[in-house]
């Protein structure tokens, strides 16, 4: 299917003005550089499209994210405008400055095969899940099994409630919808669109997103 | 011929501490002290397969570590079930404590303090995994034992350290499912508002009863479906 990019106009600038313009289709991702304040802008074309991503220091991919480093320095499990990613070495990555969504998880992981069987029985191990596509992607970096950590879902909702309970909701995002980070240093950006069918965080129908950078 | 079939070893306050544990043992760990924090990581047998906590949480639609839930791999494997709890919640979100959470207790060296010289989990973790040949990219999500955050369901999600929560005496047993190893630091939680305390932690270790292996009646299968599809696939990679 030939999918044809979304305009999108923003306080922020038209597509027109963006470096860097890419669509991510359903099930495919994408190993990107953002330069230190480079914006990242990532685009739910379709609505309810989780996009599941790690960064990486460019000049050390030793130096990566960390879902729970980010969520204990901010004292708050959702992210959104505001929230800074941090490593794991307690560095600031990038800020989320933009956000139209309102809310995207980091402690919802990425689908597997092998967490699919977990999830949902023998018979989902050989659909495609986000695990390959961070190692097919991120293999030309040097990013293999070892250097995956916990990623962001944006645009996923993963509401955690006083009790304790976690689950995976209906996304809160729609049609259009964007959030955009800016890169605190150089970074390697890995992207999953996750191809995920068995639950609601695709609305049951993984769809394409798009990628627009200015730097 | 050996016949002691189990240990105990006390790790004091502000150090770390790991072990390989073969499949099929209790672990047992014992807070000695009130708002203990055990940051603990977990190899399997291959040591390159390791702990997901956000897989662990999703299949068990949890945000906090109990019994009887099952501590998930990355490859989808059981590395370990909590098959006894005197608490309902063990924190599995807010990761692993570094040196500049430490900087508000002012200096500390070993030429100075010697063995109570202040030391982050990070360091403690980074430094057992060395010497068992891995390193920092072994790092992952950590279960916290003892500690607990406090959600308020706003709109952000924000949470607190719960003081108090864990007192000395509160245990979590962990069985074995598959060989690991237990890579553990006995530290004060960096949100953690007190005073510098580290409590101390015992681990007991002991062979798991056969009647403690995880057969179709065991309260872990039983859980939840997920739990019970975990623990048959390491059967499967172990047969």
């Amino acid at each position: 299917m030939t999918l044809t990019p979304t305009t999108v106009t923003t306080p922020t600038g038209p597509p027109a003005a963006a470096v860097f313009d890419r669509v991510v289709e359903a099930g495919d991702g994408i190993l990107l550089t953002v330069p230190s304040g480079g914006r990242l802008r990532i685009v739910d074309l379709h609505g309810n499209q989780a996009v599941d991503t790690l960064f990486y220091d460019a000049a050390d991919i030793g130096h990566r994210y960390s879902a729970f480093d980010t969520i204990r320095e901010q004292g708050a499990v959702y992210l959104t405008t505001g929230s800074r990613l941090i490593s794991n070495r307690l560095a600031e990555l990038a800020v989320i400055t933009e956000d139209t969504c309102g809310r995207h998880d980091t402690i919802g992981g990425a689908c597997a095969q092998e967490s699919n069987v977990i999830r949902y029985g023998e018979h989902t191990r050989h659909l495609h899940a986000c695990r390959q596509t961070f190692l097919a992607y991120g293999a030309a970096a040097g990013i293999g099994q070892r250097e995956l950590g916990h990623n962001i879902n944006f645009f996923m909702n993963v509401p955690v409630t006083a009790a304790g309970d976690l689950k995976f909701d209906d996304g809160l995002s729609a049609p259009g919808k964007y959030v955009e980070v800016t890169a605190s240093r150089d970074l390697l950006v890995l992207i999953s669109n996750c191809p995920q069918l068995n639950n609601p965080c695709n609305g049951w129908n993984p769809t394409a997103v798009q990628l627009l950078g200015w730097w | 011929m050996r016949t002691e079939t189990s240990y105990r070893h006390e790790i004091p306050g502000g150090a770390a501490w790991s072990s390989p544990v073969r499949a099929g043992r209790l672990v047992t760990f014992t807070a000695q002290g009130p708002d203990a924090n055990l940051t603990t990581l977990l190899l399997g047998a291959d040591r390159l397969d390791r702990l997901n906590v956000p897989d662990t949480l999703k299949a068990q639609m949890s945000a906090r570590i109990t019994a009887p839930m099952v501590l998930m791999s990355d490859r989808g494997l059981a590395l370990a079930s909590v098959t006894a709890s005197s608490l309902d919640w063990h924190d599995a979100l807010t990761g692993i404590g570094h040196e500049q959470h430490l900087t508000r207790f002012g200096p500390s060296s070993y030429g100075v303090d010697r063995n109570d010289w202040r030391r982050s989990a990070r360091t403690g973790l980074v430094s057992e995994l060395n010497k068992h040949g891995l390193g920092e990219a072994d790092l992952h999500g950590p279960v916290n034992f003892f500690t607990k955050v406090g959600i308020t369901e706003d709109a952000k999600c924000s949470f607190g350290f719960v003081t108090g929560h864990s007192g000395a005496g509160d245990s979590v047993t962990l069985r074995t499912e598959q060989d690991v190893l237990v890579v553990c630091a006995a530290t004060q939680h960096p949100l953690n508002p007190g005073p510098y305390a580290p409590a101390a932690v015992l681990v007991e270790v002991s062979l798991a009863p056969p009647t403690e292996l995880a057969g179709p009646d065991d309260p872990s299968v039983q859980f939840r479906p997920e739990s019970a599809r975990a623990l048959e696939q390491t059967r499967k990679a172990f047969l």
